[in-house]
Order: structure tokens, then C-alpha cells, then sequence
């Protein structure tokens, strides 16, 4: 099996959506599933959500920031280049059907998969609002795509310099407007805002948690959420869980958990690169 | 064969297998066990019998013919010899190493009642070992059947039901959800135990008498045991292990520094984590590593946490009678200077400010009366309570089947506490031509048991196969 890059898509400055030959994968995917990507011999697995496939060309999309070594490493690919490994589909798909009214909320990179379950929920019949979140104006990736398959598109950013300052505009829409059913996608941060402020109007929130993971597929338990006081595992019991359950302050925590290994990891990559492309060997 | 000469006096202790250095040791990944050179294998060759009914052949699990086996090495027919193993052993580099020979060969050699019993162990690893350095031997073609079996899992059980399927002439094809095949053998054995060199050696060979490996291949999610069934496989064999962490359900077990065994083994030996920033996975271990459990698990967990630079301390709720570890793996452990405390059991952590753990309360126990499993229960004594500091737990209590197959195929029976799937004594499952064995049947046991789970289900397989329309 070669994992091919077919086509990349610059959607951002420093994020990037790769299109990639996997046609036992593309076969088999739903939205809300997952792949897992492993760069080189020496690389780590990391996991990223599905944007798009497409099952005739045998293809399946993620989008990655670049935030690390190992998606640093990535946005240095170009078509043509071949994964050492792509595993998935993994999680489990999004419960689509036609709940009547959809909010649909997506923050930075989270954006691109969240798109695909706008689409789905269109599909099925819903009504769908969509909300696109950044820090700033270039991180609202996909706008003409998310106002083409939506009702309705708000746009906001952390400071205001464009479109809604933060997500308090969104207290006054619910105060209005009745939604069936509400899907975030996006940082942690933001995930547990939209869910408490959904939580007082009773609306089923389902939100995608991203721990850190590395089988994906319930064998080291590293990527166990709490939900309802209870431990599950993100993998194979998520990723999408119900957000008004969901302990996010843990799940922040458990996150950052090897920021210093993982600084240390990006710094080394970024002083070798100029070698050769992988970027892993000296010139 | 009888002899006619007059026999030559019997050599009642065993020929010593080199190790490291328990200091040297300890600070390297390398092979603990450095195993035999030539003269020492002819040697311990030299002690065996060649009973005409060899007991040893009874105590292993897939029935290896021992007696012949040596004889060749006595012969210096190494060529031979690998071949006379192999014939029901597709994996005797790693089985001469991790087999718990003790209580299966070599408990029952005969030289056992006057002296040290045979090392079978170590004179099948000399023999695998010769193979690797002297090229691969392939065994003839058999004319194809035309039927097709899927395998899924390559650890031990997959693997062997593998081997014995192609070489009775069925299409194979092995799905591994891993990126790396092996099971166990490769995510969880430590390098200073079993070299992954080893494991990838016996892959080879399978893949070379052409079984078609797809890794990256998680089945339930790529396709589902019911969809191979109606595309063509004729029969599929199960062979997924136990491979979800067990945890304990107490107060701050999510804290950082706290893995399961399973995340600390993965890490380390699938991913390399002992080699980073060489290998992109992080690792971190602290100072002061308590393990929890008393299982072979538990002593590689231990062990490994050694070769990090760590002080260990094991806890284990029972004595130490009762640790279920091999012996030779609680000795090695304590000679590179593992801590154990028994008699104790963790009741809760506490973390820093960071999230990471710090310590935690522990209770004392004592040994009750018999429980199931026909050892003593251990009983909390109230008002023993004490604290440890920590930075690192390792929790290393087991492991269940992982439930995505039986969760994705309708029909399947399963032992609804242990999770594991119901077989009859052919490894048939309640499914026609669906077949399992290995830890997903027994739940975590041996890796020869694995192996021969998968060779009682290749011989049904087979024969199902051939009597089908
Ligand atoms: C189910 C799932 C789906 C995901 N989908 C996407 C996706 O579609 N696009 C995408 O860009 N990322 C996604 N992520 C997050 C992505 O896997 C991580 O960003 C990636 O592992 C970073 O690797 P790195 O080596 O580049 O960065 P690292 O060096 O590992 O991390 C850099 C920074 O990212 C943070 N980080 C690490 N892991 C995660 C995580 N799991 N979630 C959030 N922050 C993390 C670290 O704390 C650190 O600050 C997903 C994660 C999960 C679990
Ligand atoms: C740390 C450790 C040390 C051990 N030490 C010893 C020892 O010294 N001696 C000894 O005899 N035994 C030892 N054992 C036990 C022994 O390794 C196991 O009993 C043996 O490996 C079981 O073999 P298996 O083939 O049933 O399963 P596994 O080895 O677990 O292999 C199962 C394979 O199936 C794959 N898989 C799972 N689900 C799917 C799916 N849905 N689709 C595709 N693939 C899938 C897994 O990724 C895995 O590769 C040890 C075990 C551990 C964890
Ligand atoms: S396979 Fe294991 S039990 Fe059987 S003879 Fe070899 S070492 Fe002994
Ligand atoms: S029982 Fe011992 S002495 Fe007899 S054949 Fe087996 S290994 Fe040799
Ligand atoms: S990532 Fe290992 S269990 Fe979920």
C-alpha cells in the first residue's frame, strides 16, 4: 500500500490539507472518523480527522496546523511525497440524521473536518448554522465553502478585528432561536465554552476530543476522557462525546502533558532542517 | 534408537547461558541472555537421552519433536535440525526465548529428577539463531487449493495459523491493525528480552512463503468479519490477543505519569521512546517508578524503567509466593536492583499543581483464605493506610480483549465478563468458518499457547476448507 499525496491545499499560512491515495480507507469512511499518520521509521502516530474522500479516485482529505515537530515535518510534503503509514478509518462516525435545526460550530484547523459534517447534516435534510471561530481573521479557513452548504454562516474572532469578537453573540442567537441539536469541533477551550453555553437551552452538544493518542484503537489507554465521571477511552469510545459531560479541564491537562519533550522535539527539527527534506538529517 | 557402547556418564548440570552483566546491563536495551556459542551448544546437546518416550515433547504446547531436534545439533545437522523444529514451530527464536520452559519442556525432562533438566530452551533458540546467521530455509510449494483465509492479528496466534495455512496451499491474507506486525512479540516484549530483530526475521519468513500482510489494517473498522465473509474469504481466523489496559477505577488515575502498562510498553518498544529525540515519541520517566502487579508484565515494565534511570519499586498485593512472573525474570529484576513491597495495594493518587502525580495512599494487606483462582485472597487491614512518593506509576493489572470484532460481528458468542470469544476445542467460534485463539480465547496467557491455539484452528481450518462446496 502506497500513501500517496495527490493534491495539497494551502488553506491558510501554516495549515495545509493534503489529499491522499488510500483507497481501502476512502471506502469505508464517515464523517467524524479519524486516520492516523505516520511520517517515517523514526516518526510518532498522530491522529487527524477526516475532511473529505472521495470513493471513486480511492482518496481520502485531512487538514493539519502546523504546530509541532510532526506536523511541521508534514507541511514540509509535497505532492507526490508517500506516508509511511495511514491508519483508519478509526472512531466512531457522527451520528447524522435529521434533527430538524443544526448549529454547527468549528474552531481554526477543526474547521475543515467540521465542514464535512455540515455537509452530511445538509444532506440529511437539517436546517444547519454555521459558526466558523479563530484568533484572527486568517485561521477562518473555508469560508465560501461553509457559506455554500449552510443556511446561515457566522464568522468570529478572538479579538473582533473581524467579523463577532469572541462568542458571546451566540448567547443572543440562542435566546432566539430554538436548535435541535448543536456539533463543535475546535480547540478544547472553545469546545467548553459553546457547551456551557448551549447547556442552560438543554441542547444535545457534541463535541470532538482530541487527547493525545498513539494506537488509536484502545490498546495504551493514554487518550482516556472523563465523561459523566466516568473513564472512557477517546479512540474507540469517541471522539465525539456529549459536551455537556465531558470533564474539559482534565482533557486541557492531559494535552499538555508532554509540552516540554515536545518543544524540545520541534526545536531540533527546526535547527536541522536544510539537511534533506525530511528534515531529520543534517546537510 | 538404543545405544550399544557403553554410555558415557551423564552430565547432571546444565550448561550456564552467558548474560550481561547485571550493571552493564541495566543502563542498555541490549540482550540480557546472550545465548549459546557452538561448543556449549554441543555440550548441553551431548546431556539429552533421546528417551524413546520423551516426556519433554508432552510438556510443549505445539509438541516440538525435542529429542530429534538435538540429536542433530549433537550431529552438528543444524540445516536439518531448524527444519525438525519447524515443522511445528514457525517461530523458535522467540519461543527458545520467552517460552516459560520450566514449566512446560523442560519440567518434564527426565534428566529433571536427577540434575537440571535439558535446556531446550536455549538449544532451540542456538539452532533458530543459526538459521538467521546462515539464510532462511523455505519449505516446498504445495499445490494450491484455491480458497482464501483472512488472519487477523499478527502476534503469535495469527502468525502460526498463517504459516500452517499456506503451506497446506489456502491464499493468505493477514490484517494487523498495527503499523508493525508481531503482536505482543513487538509492541510489548522489551529489546533486552526478545530483539525485535528476531520478530521481524520470523515475519519475513512468513511473508517470503507468501502470506500477504496488510498492516495499518484495523478489521471491524476496514471491513467487518461478515463483509470478508461475503467477498470471497472462505474462512477467517481470529487471532486479535488481549490488548485493552485494565485500570483500577481509584481517585487520580488520570493524572500525568500515570500509564498503563500497555501505553509505557507501546511507547517504549513499538515507538522507541527510549530513543528520543531520535524517535518523534516522548517519554517521561521520573525518578521514583512504582510498578503495580506481580505479572511478566509487570517485571518488563520494571525492568525497562531500570534501563530509563529510574529507582523501582514494585507493589504487589500478595506475597512474594505468589507473583506470577516467570522465575528467571523476578531474578534477573532483582539482580539489576528492582524493590519490591508486598503485601500492599494503592488506594488513591495525588498530583502538583501541574497535574502530574506526586504520591500516593496505599493500604496494607494480608493473605485470607483460597479465592478462585486457588490463591490466597489479600485482605485490606483496616487503619494501615500509608503514603509513598512517587512521579511515575506504571499500572501493569491485565489486560482484556479489545471489543471492536465482537462489537462489529453479529452472531459471535463471547464470554460476556472476560470478553473473550467462545471456541470449541478446534477453536471454532459460533460462527461456520470463523475461528479464534490466542489471548482473545484464553485472555492473557503464553506466547506457545498462542501458537499452538493457532495450529489446533489451522488443522479444523483445513479441513473445513477441503469439505466445503
Ligand atoms: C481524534 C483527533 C483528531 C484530530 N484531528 C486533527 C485535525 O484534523 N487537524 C489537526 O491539525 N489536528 C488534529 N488533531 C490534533 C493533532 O493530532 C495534534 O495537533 C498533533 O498530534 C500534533 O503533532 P505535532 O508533533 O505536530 O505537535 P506536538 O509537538 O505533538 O504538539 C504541539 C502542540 O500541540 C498540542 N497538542 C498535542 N496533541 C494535541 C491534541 N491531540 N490536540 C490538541 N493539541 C494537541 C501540544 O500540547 C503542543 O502544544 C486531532 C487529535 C485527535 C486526538
Ligand atoms: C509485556 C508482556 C510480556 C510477556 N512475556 C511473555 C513471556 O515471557 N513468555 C510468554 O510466553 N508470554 C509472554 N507474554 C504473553 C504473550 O505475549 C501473549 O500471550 C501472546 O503474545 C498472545 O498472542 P496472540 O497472538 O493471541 O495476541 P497478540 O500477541 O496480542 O497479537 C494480537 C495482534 O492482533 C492485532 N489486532 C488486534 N485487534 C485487531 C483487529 N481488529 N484487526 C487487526 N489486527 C488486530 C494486534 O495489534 C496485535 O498485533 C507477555 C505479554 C506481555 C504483554
Ligand atoms: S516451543 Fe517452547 S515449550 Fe515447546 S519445546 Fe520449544 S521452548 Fe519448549
Ligand atoms: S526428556 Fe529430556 S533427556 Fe529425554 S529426550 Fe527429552 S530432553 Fe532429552
Ligand atoms: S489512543 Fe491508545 S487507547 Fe486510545
Amino acid at each position: 500500500m502506497t500513501y500517496k499525496i495527490m493534491a495539497i491545499e494551502e488553506l491558510a499560512p501554516k495549515t495545509k490539507m493534503f489529499e491522499v491515495s488510500a483507497p481501502h480507507i476512502a471506502a469505508k469512511v464517515e464523517p467524524g472518523q479519524f486516520v492516523i499518520v505516520i511520517l517515517s521509521e523514526e516518526g510518532e502516530r498522530i491522529p487527524l480527522t477526516i475532511c473529505d474522500y472521495d470513493k471513486e479516485k480511492g482518496t481520502v482529505s485531512f487538514a493539519f496546523h502546523e504546530v509541532g515537530k510532526t506536523t511541521k515535518e508534514l507541511g514540509k510534503l509535497q505532492v507526490g511525497d508517500v506516508l509511511a503509514n495511514l491508519t483508519g478509518p478509526l472512531g466512531n462516525p457522527s451520528e447524522i440524521k435529521n434533527y430538524g435545526k443544526v448549529l454547527c460550530v468549528g474552531g481554526s484547523v477543526m474547521i475543515a473536518p467540521l465542514l464535512l459534517q455540515v455537509k452530511a447534516m445538509k444532506e440529511a435534510g437539517n436546517n444547519v448554522t454555521t459558526i466558523l471561530g479563530a484568533r484572527i481573521q486568517d485561521g477562518l479557513l473555508m469560508r465560501e465553502k461553509a457559506k455554500s452548504l449552510s443556511d446561515k454562516v457566522y464568522l468570529a474572532t478572538d479579538d473582533g478585528s473581524f467579523g463577532y469578537k469572541g462568542l458571546d453573540f451566540l448567547v443572543e442567537i440562542l435566546k432566539n432561536e430554538k436548535f435541535d441539536r448543536c456539533v463543535v469541533m475546535g480547540p478544547v477551550v472553545m469546545m467548553k465554552e459553546v457547551s456551557e453555553i448551549t447547556k442552560p437551552y438543554a441542547i444535545p452538544t457534541i463535541v470532538t476530543a482530541t487527547p493525545i493518542m498513539i494506537d488509536g484503537m484502545g490498546m495504551c489507554g493514554v487518550c482516556r476522557v472523563t465523561v459523566s465521571g466516568k473513564m472512557l477511552f477517546g479512540c474507540v469510545d469517541g471522539p465525539e462525546f456529549d459536551g455537556h459531560k465531558v470533564d474539559f479541564d482534565e482533557l486541557v491537562q492531559r494535552q499538555r502533558l508532554f509540552l516540554p519533550e515536545e518543544r524540545v522535539s520541534s526545536l531540533l527539527w527546526e535547527k536541522n532542517i536544510g539537511g534533506c527534506k525530511c528534515g531529520r538529517h543534517k546537510a | 534408537m538404543v545405544d550399544t557402547k557403553p554410555k558415557p556418564k551423564i552430565k547432571k548440570i546444565e550448561v550456564e547461558m552467558p548474560k550481561q552483566d547485571p550493571k552493564v546491563r541495566v543502563k542498555n536495551f541490549s540482550e540480557v541472555a546472550l545465548g549459546y556459542n557452538e561448543e556449549q551448544a554441543l555440550e548441553e546437546a551431548t546431556r539429552c537421552l533421546q528417551c524413546i518416550k520423551p516426556q519433554c515433547v508432552a510438556g510443549c504446547p505445539v509438541e516440538v519433536p525435542i529429542p530429534e531436534f538435538i540429536k542433530c545439533i549433537k550431529e552438528k545437522k543444524y540445516a536439518e535440525g531448524i527444519v525438525t523444529i519447524k515443522s511445528k514451530n514457525a517461530l523458535p527464536a522467540v519461543c527458545g526465548r520467552v517460552c516459560p520452559q520450566e514449566e512446560q519442556c523442560q519440567v518434564k525432562c527426565v534428566l529433571g529428577k536427577i540434575g537440571d533438566p535439558v535446556s531446550v530452551g536455549r538449544l532451540e533458540r542456538y539452532l533458530a539463531d543459526w538459521e538467521r546467521d546462515n539464510g532462511l530455509q523455505l519449505p516446498e510449494k504445495t499445490p494450491p487449493t484455491g480458497k482464501k483465509v483472512a488472519i487477523v492479528g499478527a502476534g503469535p496466534a495469527g502468525l502460526t495459523a498463517a504459516a500452517d495455512l499456506i503451506k497446506l496451499g489456502h491464499e493468505v491474507t493477514m490484517f494487523e491493525a498495527l503499523h508493525l506486525p508481531g503482536g505482543v512479540l513487538i509492541y510489548g516484549i522489551p529489546e533486552f528480552r526478545l530483539p525485535k530483530a528476531i520478530v521481524r526475521n520470523e515475519v519475513k519468513y512468513i511473508q517470503e512463503i507468501g502470506v500477504d500482510l496488510r498492516v495499518g489494517n484495523l478489521v471491524g473498522r476496514i471491513h467487518t468479519i461478515p463483509e470478508l465473509m461475503k467477498t470471497g474469504t472462505d474462512a477467517v481466523f481470529i487471532g486479535s490477543g488481549a490488548g485493552l489496559p485494565r485500570f483500577m477505577g481509584i481517585s487520580g488515575e488520570n493524572l500525568g505519569g500515570i500509564y498503563s502498562a500497555n501505553e509505557f510498553l507501546i511507547r517504549n518498544n513499538l515507538m522507541k521512546a527510549f530513543d528520543f529525540p531520535e524517535y518523534d515519541t516522548p517519554m517521561r520517566i521520573g525518578k521514583h517508578v512504582v510498578v503495580i502487579g506481580g505479572g511478566n508484565v509487570a517485571m518488563d515494565c520494571a525492568r525497562s524503567s531500570m534501563r530509563l534511570g529510574a529507582d523501582v519499586c514494585l507493589l504487589y498485593r500478595r506475597s512474594r509466593d505468589e507473583l506470577p512472573a516467570r522465575q528467571e525474570e523476578i531474578e534477573n529484576a532483582e539482580e539489576e536492583g528492582l524493590v519490591c513491597k508486598f503485601l500492599a495495594a494503592p488506594l488513591k493518587f495525588t498530583g502538583d499543581e501541574k497535574g502530574w502525580v506526586k504520591s500516593m495512599d496505599c493500604i496494607a494487606m494480608e493473605l485470607g483464605p483460597q479465592d478462585d483462582s486457588g490463591r490466597r485472597r489479600p485482605i485490606p487491614i483496616k487503619g494501615s493506610e500509608f503514603t509513598m512518593e512517587t512521579d511515575t506509576v506504571i499500572i501493569a493489572i491485565g489486560q482484556t480483549p479489545n471489543p471492536i470484532i465482537q462489537r462489529t460481528t453479529d452472531g459471535l458468542k463471547v464470554n460476556p465478563k472476560r470478553g473473550t470469544i467462545l471456541v470449541d476445542e478446534n477453536g471454532k467460534t459460533s460462527i461456520d468458518g470463523v475461528y479464534a485463539g490466542g489471548d482473545v480465547v484464553t485472555g492473557a496467557a503464553t506466547v506457545i499457547s498462542a501458537m499452538g491455539a493457532g495450529k489446533t484452528a489451522a488443522k479444523a481450518m483445513h479441513k473445513y476448507l477441503m469439505t466445503k462446496k
